[in-house]
């Protein structure tokens, strides 16, 4: 910043703009550590502003209607200049935004960075992914496809399952006795407005807690423990601009390189970021042969899959899907480990977040495909004979997925963690 | 990085910075053409306002019809003989009588009956001024007044056009009305929305 400089000095005495830039980018200080995990928050967040931008035009051509929503897709596909570009970059930017929040939460999860004085950043960031997940799946009804419909549908339902409220529940959401033009009218308002509005407050707390406790690193050593005596800046902290701002621009580079791959020469990636089913108008009276929400959904699919009815109620199925993402906010006090990073944690919890993460990993697979994709297991195996393969192995990984955060306690206390450094550690 | 390399070249960072912005800067402007573009019309918009095609047999001598081209009116108007005749005598109360605003008709058009065939005025029905559309008062005198010679008349402002569709001096419209592109494709048959390209 220039001193003396007129125009400036004359906002700053009405905004505290070059104060907000020194607290927030050129004296903000954040480790020397990190590595290539931390691009994903800001690709995250930059994502978020593409989404939103792609959205706005997007509205300005669909039309929230049951008679006219899959047509209008159709006419932005086909007839609004450069509309396909605009449609596939909304919907790679969906599914990419999943790839990156993963990336962002397992980051979180490895180096300890909910751990206190953080909990209330990891709190918003789980709210974060909740509103998010709601937000794709109140779009994915929009392009009134048969998978929106069907998709739809079936979430709805869930709903439906809870005890003695369930079904008016259900009907309540809705606004009709079955998915329909009301269901989209008010999933449009959801998707266009309220949603994004909450994910922008949820974003600013997010950052302002952020701000506030400072970055965690890979090493999990509190920077600030470490001041230069004279200046009081911390020795391994770096200003965030321009250091981070530049080495976020080239993650962002290689990022544009694979969304523009995606968006220019495969935008469906074989069905898995728009799903084939989807390209034929919804229909209430026929279900297609396979239906399967999209990928970033399929582990907690999974996972309602996986649990049988009990007491003749779908309920406990729903009730363990809801819980796959709530118990992430207990995370910070399951976690009794001395050290926050994984680096300074013993084998113990290694062999549990491999066991985690390959649980999420093939319970995402398995919600791809249908339950009988391995065949049925011989009659001969007593009281499992004649179940389906994948709907067991199904049920081992949900409740190795369980385990990992219903055990963390012990296993995190038992575990022999290493001496952590006084100062990170820095090539 | 070591100790020793500290001092830095300021040239060479001015340089890479300057490159690096620049090359962003085109990035960004070259992801906003699709945006901008998309407010463009559609090609379902473009299909929508091809041109149209008007049978002039259908119109008596002295008699106006209104079609559509674009969303807006185009007047057709078949003038007789005394019409055309009256038109040169009142270039001294209009704006504009001898079209220098060559934007308000193609080129073909730029002559005394701003037409192509004398007795056929193609006009689009949209006032000059703020887009109302003028009321056709093609009979002479009338409630236009004793020397009203028959043209058309603004009911949101008051702006009066003759039958070739000049604008009367003291009009708040400031040009003639518009002339659009337009062929005949048969002896009776107009096409609007295109040129003939022998014609431009």
């Amino acid at each position: 910043m220039k001193k003396n400089n007129g125009f400036m000095s004359w906002v700053d005495q009405r905004l505290p703009v070059s104060s907000f830039i020194k607290n927030h980018l050129t004296q903000y200080y954040a480790p020397k550590n990190f590595n290539f995990l931390y691009f994903f928050g800001a690709l995250a967040i930059i994502l978020f502003v593409v989404q939103i931008l792609t959205g706005i035009f997007l509205t300005m051509h669909y039309k929230p209607d049951a008679l006219h929503a899959f047509a209008s897709v159709e006419y932005i596909m086909r007839d609004v200049s450069f509309g396909w570009v605009i449609r596939y970059m909304h919907s790679t930017g969906a599914s990419l935004f999943f790839v990156v929040i993963y990336m962002h939460m397992f980051r979180a999860l490895i180096y300890g960075s909910y751990k206190q004085p953080r909990e209330l950043l990891w709190i918003f960031g789980v709210l974060i992914f909740l509103l998010l997940m709601a937000e794709a799946f109140f779009g994915y009804l929009l392009p009134w496809g048969q998978m929106s419909y069907w998709g739809a549908q079936v979430i709805v339902n869930l709903f439906a399952t809870v005890p003695f409220i369930g079904p008016d529940l259900a009907e309540w959401v809705r606004g009709d006795y079955l998915v329909s033009d009301a269901t989209l009218n008010r999933f449009f308002a959801f998707h266009v407005i309220a949603l994004p509005l909450a994910l922008a407050g949820l974003i600013f707390l997010h950052l302002a807690a952020l701000h506030s406790v400072g970055s965690n690193n890979p090493d999990g050593i509190e920077i600030k423990e470490n001041r230069d005596k004279k200046t009081g800046i911390p020795l391994d902290g770096i200003p965030f601009h321009p250091y981070y701002t530049v080495k976020d621009l080239i993650g962002l580079t290689v990022f544009l390189i694979v969304f523009a791959s995606i968006i220019f020469f495969m935008p469906e990636v074989g069905g898995y970021f728009l799903e084939h089913n989807n390209f034929v108008p919804a229909d209430p009276l026929v279900t297609p042969a396979h239906i399967a929400p999209v990928w970033y959904f399929t582990p907690f699919y999974s996972i309602l899959r996986a649990v049988p009815p009990i007491l003749n109620s779908q309920f406990p199925g729903v009730a363990a899907m809801g819980a796959a993402v709530l118990i992430l906010f207990l995370v910070p006090w399951l976690d009794k480990s001395k050290v926050k990073s994984i680096r300074y944690k013993g084998s113990l919890y290694k062999k549990w977040i491999i066991a985690f993460v390959t649980s999420f990993l093939v319970l995402g697979y398995l919600g791809t495909v249908p339950s009988n994709v391995w065949g049925q297991m011989p009659n001969f195996i007593p009281l499992l004979g004649g179940l389906d393969w994948a709907t067991f192995v199904a049920r081992i990984f949900t409740v190795i997925y369980f385990a990992f955060f219903v055990l963390m306690p012990w296993y995190s206390k038992k575990d022999k963690t290493k001496q952590v450094p006084k100062r990170v550690t820095y090539k | 990085m070591s100790k020793k390399d500290k001092g830095f070249d300021k040239d060479r960072r001015k340089f890479l910075l300057t490159a690096t912005a620049l090359t962003g800067g085109l990035g960004v402007a070259a992801a906003g053409i699709p945006f901008v573009s998309s407010m463009t019309p559609s090609e379902k918009a473009k299909a929508a306002g091809a041109s149209v095609e008007v049978d002039t047999s259908k119109i008596k001598k002295g008699e106006l019809i209104t079609t559509e081209w674009r969303g807006q009116p185009v007047w057709v108007l078949n003038r007789t003989d005394e019409m055309i005749k009256s038109l040169p005598k009142l270039d001294k109360n209009l704006a504009d009588p001898d079209l220098k605003v060559t934007s308000q008709q193609p080129k073909y058009c730029q002559n005394a009956t701003r037409s192509i065939k004398s007795d056929m005025l193609v006009v689009v029905g949209i006032c000059t001024h703020l887009g109302c559309s003028p009321s056709a008062k093609i009979d002479p005198k009338g409630d236009m007044g004793d020397d009203w010679t028959g043209g058309f008349f603004c009911p949101c402002h008051g702006s009066k056009f003759d039958l070739a569709g000049r604008v009367y001096k003291g009009s708040p419209a400031p040009t003639n009305l518009v002339v659009p592109p337009h062929k005949y494709i048969g002896e009776n048959t107009i096409l609007i929305g295109e040129d003939s390209k022998d014609e431009t």
